[in-house]
C-alpha cells in the first residue's frame, strides 16, 4: 500500500505553537506559583521539557518538571502486547499543585483518563490542565483539552507522527496516510 | 521488545533478552512500591490463585502483596486448607479450580515438573514459585537484579554459590539465569550435596571455601536444610559450617565489595554467620525488597494478549 | 488339520536355519520344514516377503490378574502378547493375591486355559508375599507350573535369605529371576542419576544401586552353584560383571527389555512419567554396553517387563507415578529397528526372543524343530505402522512410544498351530 505524509507542522511552526501555549499557561493560572508541569511518557515528557524552558524564558522561573508512564493504567492490556514499562519520575509533591498534563497527540482520550489516574494516585492536585501539540479528535471519552498547538481533523485510519531530533527536540508533526 | 512467554516455569526457558525486560521492567515496579498510595490498576479484574502445597510464609506473601498492588484479585490456597489431604489428585486440584476461571495460577510444590503438569492441563498461565529441587526462577531474577542495581550489569561478574546444590531449586534457577547473562558461577558444597553433571551447565566446582571465593563478586549463600540432615549428608551442623559456613574471615578472600547474599530464611551460625548476615556487605532485604517489583514484573508481563506458547 | 506355511523366509536360530521354507504343521505339530512342500488337504498360508519364526517367548510380563483387572487381565495380556507375536509369557508373581501359593498357580493356569490365547507360565515368588522373610513352598509351586521364581520389584535385600532361596530351588533346578537394585542406594530415586536429572530436579538413582546388587547375586549363584538369571539389567556395569561371571563358569543369565535398548533418560524430559521405570531409563553408552552384551552372548534374552498401568496411575506428578509400561504390543518392531541400526543381528535378537528364554526357563518351545509344538510368529519386516495406544489390545496404554513410526508388523501368531492373532490389514 502506498504511504503518503504530509507535513503539518516544520520546526518553527512547532516553536511558535510551543511558545503559544506557553503565554496561554502563564496567563491562565497568573504565573508559576504552584505550577508543575507533568509529560507523559514517550514525547509529552520531551514537550513538556520544552515548555518549562520557554516559560523560564519568558517569566525568569523554573517550573518543575515531571515525566509518568501510564502503561500500567491503560485499559487495553487484554489487547495489545505488553509494553515495557517505563519510570515514573516527579521530583516534586503534587499536593495542592496546578498540573499541567502534556501530551503530543490527544486522539481518543484513553491516555489522558489514564493519566488523570496515574496522578490521582500520586497525590492530590489542585487542578489539572491538558495541554496537547495536535488534538486529532474522535475522541472517546469526555476530556477537552486546555491548550492546543493545531487542531488536525484526521480520519481513523490516518496516523499523526510527532518527530524528534537526538536532542529530543520536536522537529516534524506529519500526517501519514496508509 | 514482545514477551512470547505465557508461563514462567523457570529460567530455562528465558533468553537474555526475556530475562533482560523483566529486569528492566521490574526496576520500573519498584519506584511503585515506594510510594505512598502502592497500587496500580493494571491487573484489576484478573483472579490469582496462589497455590501452595508446600510450606512458605515469604515467597506466598511477596507474591500476594505484588498481586494486590497490581489491584489482581488474588485467593491463597494452601496445603493444609486445601483437598490435598483428602487424597484429591492434582489434575482434579487443578480442573476444578479452572472451572472458577482465574487467570493466572502461582503454584509451590514439592514435586519438581508440578508446574509443567499444570500448565499443560489448564488454560490459566503458571507461575512457578518452586518445585521440588527443580526451579524457582522468580527467586533467580530477584537474585540478578538485587546485583544489577549494585554492579550495574551481570556481565564478567564472578557468582560464588555455596550450599546444598543438590536440593537447591534457587541454585539451578540461578546457575541458569547468571550463565545466560554472562556471569561466571562457581559451586562449592560437599560432595554429598552436589548433582551430578551440574559442571555442564558451565558453571566450577571447588572443593575449598577460599578458593572458591577467591576474587568472588558475589557470594550467595544456601540454606542449608536442617529438617533433611541428621541422615547421611552431613556428619554434623558442626562440621558443615566449619567447611562451608560463611564468616567474616573467609569473606576477606572474596572482593571487598562482594555482595553477600541469602534467599533465606537463614540458619544463623549455620551457612552464614551473624555478623556478615548483618554486615555491610549483606543485600538480603534488598532481594526480599526486589522480590515483591520482580513478582510485579512477572505477572505484568504475562497478562498481556496475543502471547504464544511458552 | 494340516496347514502349510510356504514363500517365507524361515529364521530359526535353534537350528541355525535361515532361507527360504515352507513349514508344515499337522495337528499343532510341526511335521516338515523343507523346500517347496506340496500339501493338497492343507490350509496354506502365504508367507511371501514375510518371516516366519518360531514363536517369541517374552520371559516377563505382569498380567495383573489376580487383583487389578483394571490394567490388564489374563485375556488382554495374552491377546496383546499375540499381537506381538509371542506365543509364550511367563507372568510375574506380583499379583493380588501374591502368586505365592498353589491356589494362585492353579487360577492363572486354569484362566489362561480357559480365557487365554497364548501359553501362560507362571512365576511364582521367592519369598511368601514378597516380603523377604521366608521361602515359598517351591516344590509343590515347580510341580504346580511355575517354570521360575523371583520376587521381582523387591529385590532379595536379606543376603542369607537370597542364598538359602538359590540352595533350595538348586534342588529343582528351577532358575531365581532377580531385580537387582540395592534399595538401600537407590532410595527415593524417580530416575537415572545424571545431568538430566540434575536439570530437571529429580531423584537420581545411580547406576551403583544395580550394580552393587548384581554382584551380591551373582557371587551368591557361583557360592550355590545354582541358576540365577537377572531381569532388565539396564547398567554397562551389569553387563560386564555379568560377563565376566559367564567366563568364570557361574549359572547366571539375563535379559533386557527393548526399551532398555532404544531410549535413554533424556526421554524423561517434560516429566513424561511413561519414561518412568525401574530400573530408570540410563544413558547411551549403557545403550552401546548392552548392545555389546547383546552381540558377544553376555545377554541372553530381551524381555518386555510389559507393566501395564491405569491412566491413573501415570497422570500425576513425576514423582507418584508409577513404574513401568506396556510392551508387548511393540517389542518386535523396537528390536528390528535396532537391527536395522546395526545394533546386533536378526539372529541374535530372534535367539534373544525365542530360543534363549526357552532354555532358561526349560521350555521345550521356541524352535521349529521337526516334532515340536507349532508356535509360529510370521512378521512382515518392511510394513511401516504408527503407534497408536489406543489400538492396543492391551487394556493399558502406558507407552513412551506413542505416534512413533515403526517398521515390522506381527503378520500372524500361531499356538499350537491354531491362529490366535493376524494382521487384517495385511
Amino acid at each position: 500500500m502506498a504511504e503518503s505524509n504530509t507535513l503539518i507542522l516544520d520546526k518553527a511552526g512547532i516553536r511558535r505553537a510551543l511558545t503559544r501555549i506557553s503565554h496561554e499557561i502563564l496567563e491562565r493560572n497568573k504565573g508559576t506559583t504552584d505550577l508543575a508541569l507533568v509529560g507523559i511518557r514517550t514525547g509529552g515528557d520531551f514537550l513538556a521539557r520544552q515548555l518549562a524552558a520557554m516559560i523560564d524564558r519568558i517569566e525568569e522561573s523554573q517550573v518543575p518538571v515531571g515525566v509518568i508512564d501510564i502503561t500500567l493504567y491503560r485499559d487495553d492490556l487484554s489487547h495489545r502486547e505488553v509494553r515495557p514499562v517505563e519510570k515514573t519520575t516527579l521530583p516534586f509533591s503534587l499536593d495542592d499543585r496546578q498540573v499541567v498534563l502534556v501530551d503530543d497527540v490527544l486522539f481518543t482520550g484513553r491516555t489522558i483518563r489514564a493519566a488523570m489516574d496515574a496522578l490521582m494516585d500520586l497525590g492530590r492536585p489542585r487542578n489539572i490542565q491538558l495541554a496537547v501539540l495536535i488534538d486529532r479528535g474522535h475522541r472517546e471519552l469526555p476530556i477537552r483539552p486546555d491548550y492546543i498547538g493545531r487542531n488536525v481533523p484526521t480520519s481513523k485510519d490516518e496516523g499523526i507522527v510527532v518527530e524528534f531530533n537526538e536532542d529530543n527536540a520536536p522537529v516534524s508533526v506529519l500526517l501519514k496516510k496508509n | 521488545m514482545a514477551f512470547s512467554h505465557k508461563h514462567i516455569l523457570g529460567t530455562a526457558q528465558l533468553s537474555t533478552d526475556d530475562i533482560s525486560l523483566i529486569l528492566d521492567t521490574a526496576e520500573s515496579f519498584k519506584e511503585i512500591n515506594q510510594r505512598d498510595i502502592k497500587k496500580v490498576p493494571t491487573l484489576r479484574g484478573r483472579t490469582v490463585i496462589n497455590l501452595f502445597f508446600e510450606a512458605s510464609t515469604r515467597t506466598r506473601v511477596s507474591f500476594e502483596i505484588a498481586e494486590k498492588r497490581l489491584s489482581a484479585d488474588s485467593i491463597n490456597i494452601s496445603a493444609s486448607t486445601s483437598s490435598v489431604v483428602k487424597g484429591e489428585t492434582l489434575e482434579d486440584t487443578a480442573r476444578n479450580l479452572e472451572a472458577m476461571r482465574p487467570d493466572i495460577i502461582v503454584i509451590r510444590h514439592s514435586a519438581s515438573g508440578a508446574p509443567h503438569y499444570l500448565a499443560e492441563r489448564v488454560n490459566a498461565a503458571i507461575v512457578n514459585a518452586g518445585d521440588g529441587a527443580h526451579e524457582h526462577p522468580s527467586q533467580a531474577l530477584l537474585d540478578l537484579m538485587t546485583i544489577r542495581e549494585h554492579k550495574g550489569s551481570l556481565k564478567g561478574l564472578n557468582v560464588a554459590i555455596i550450599g546444598d546444590i543438590t536440593h537447591s531449586r534457587v541454585a539451578r534457577s540461578n546457575i541458569l539465569a547468571l550463565k545466560k547473562m554472562g556471569a561466571s558461577v562457581r559451586l562449592l558444597a560437599p560432595g554429598t550435596m552436589m548433582p551430578p553433571g551440574i559442571e555442564k551447565t558451565g558453571a566450577r566446582v571447588f572443593t575449598r571455601m577460599e578458593d572458591c571465593l577467591d576474587g568472588a563478586d558475589v557470594v550467595m549463600m544456601l540454606r542449608i536444610q536442617l529438617e533433611r540432615q541428621g541422615n547421611t549428608l552431613i556428619p554434623s551442623v558442626r562440621e558443615y559450617a566449619r567447611f562451608f559456613g560463611l564468616n567474616r574471615s573467609n569473606l576477606k578472600c572474596a572482593k571487598p565489595d562482594a555482595l553477600v547474599m541469602h534467599p533465606g530464611p537463614i540458619n544463623r551460625g549455620v551457612e552464614i554467620t551473624s555478623d556478615v548476615a548483618d554486615g555491610d556487605q549483606n543485600v538480603i532485604l534488598e532481594q526480599v525488597e526486589n522480590g515483591v517489583a520482580v513478582r510485579m514484573a512477572l505477572l505484568y508481563l504475562i497478562s498481556g494478549e496475543s502471547v504464544s506458547e511458552t | 488339520m494340516k496347514i502349510l506355511i510356504k514363500n517365507g523366509r524361515l529364521v530359526d536360530p535353534s537350528q541355525n536355519l535361515d532361507d527360504n521354507l515352507d513349514v508344515l504343521v499337522d495337528d499343532g505339530v510341526i511335521n516338515a520344514i523343507d523346500h517347496d512342500i506340496q500339501s493338497s488337504d492343507a490350509d496354506l498360508i502365504d508367507a511371501r516377503g514375510m518371516f516366519v519364526t518360531p514363536g517369541l517367548i517374552d520371559m516377563h510380563v505382569h498380567l495383573r490378574d489376580p487383583g487389578q483387572e483394571y490394567k490388564e487381565d489374563i485375556t488382554s495380556g495374552t491377546r496383546a502378547a499375540a499381537a506381538g507375536g509371542f506365543t509364550s509369557v511367563a507372568c510375574m508373581p506380583n499379583t493380588e493375591p501374591v502368586n505365592d501359593n498353589l491356589a494362585t498357580t492353579d487360577y492363572i493356569l486354569q484362566k489362561a486355559r480357559i480365557c487365554g490365547v497364548v501359553n501362560v507360565f507362571p512365576v511364582a515368588a521367592i519369598s511368601k508375599g514378597l516380603k523377604g522373610e521366608s521361602l515359598t513352598e517351591m516344590g509343590e509351586l515347580k510341580e504346580g507350573g511355575c517354570v521360575a521364581f523371583s520376587d521381582d520389584g523387591h529385590w532379595v535385600s536379606n543376603g542369607d535369605l537370597m542364598r538359602r532361596a538359590l540352595e533350595y530351588a538348586g534342588l529343582f533346578d528351577v532358575p531365581l529371576i532377580s531385580h537387582a537394585e540395592n534399595f538401600s542406594i537407590s532410595g527415593k530415586g524417580v530416575m537415572n542419576e545424571g545431568f538430566v536429572a540434575t536439570e530437571l530436579g529429580l531423584r537420581g538413582i545411580p547406576w551403583v544401586a544395580e550394580d552393587a546388587a548384581v554382584y551380591r547375586d551373582v557371587a551368591l549363584a557361583e557360592f550355590s552353584g545354582s541358576r540365577l538369571h537377572i531381569c532388565h539389567i539396564s547398567t554397562r556395569g551389569t553387563v560386564e560383571i555379568i560377563r565376566t561371571a559367564k567366563a568364570r563358569g557361574v549359572r547366571v543369565s539375563c535379559d533386557v527389555t527393548p526399551h532398555h535398548l532404544t531410549l535413554t533418560e533424556e526421554a524423561v524430559r517434560g516429566y513424561n512419567t511413561n519414561a518412568k521405570m525401574n530400573p530408570p531409563l540410563r544413558t547411551a553408552e549403557d545403550l552401546e554396553a548392552l548392545y555389546q552384551g547383546l552381540r558377544d552372548g553376555t545377554i541372553d534374552a530381551i524381555a518386555t517387563d510389559h507393566a501395564p498401568h491405569h491412566r491413573d496411575d501415570k497422570n500425576v506428578e513425576f514423582d507418584r507415578a508409577l513404574n513401568g509400561i506396556v510392551g508387548l504390543e511393540t517389542a518386535l518392531p523396537l528390536v528390528l529397528m535396532l537391527v536395522d541400526k546395526g545394533a546386533f543381528s536378526l539372529n541374535t535378537a530372534l535367539a534373544a526372543l525365542t530360543t534363549a528364554p526357552a532354555r532358561i526357563l526349560s521350555l521345550p518351545r521356541g524352535s521349529l524343530k521337526k516334532g515340536g509344538v507349532a508356535d509360529i510368529t510370521i512378521f512382515d519386516p518392511e510394513k511401516q505402522w504408527q503407534v497408536d495406544s489406543e489400538r492396543f489390545l492391551s487394556k493399558s496404554r502406558n507407552t513412551p512410544f506413542e505416534g512413533w513410526t515403526l517398521k515390522g508388523r506381527v503378520s500372524r501368531t500361531l499356538v499350537a498351530g491354531k491362529t490366535v492373532f493376524q494382521d487384517l490389514e495385511s
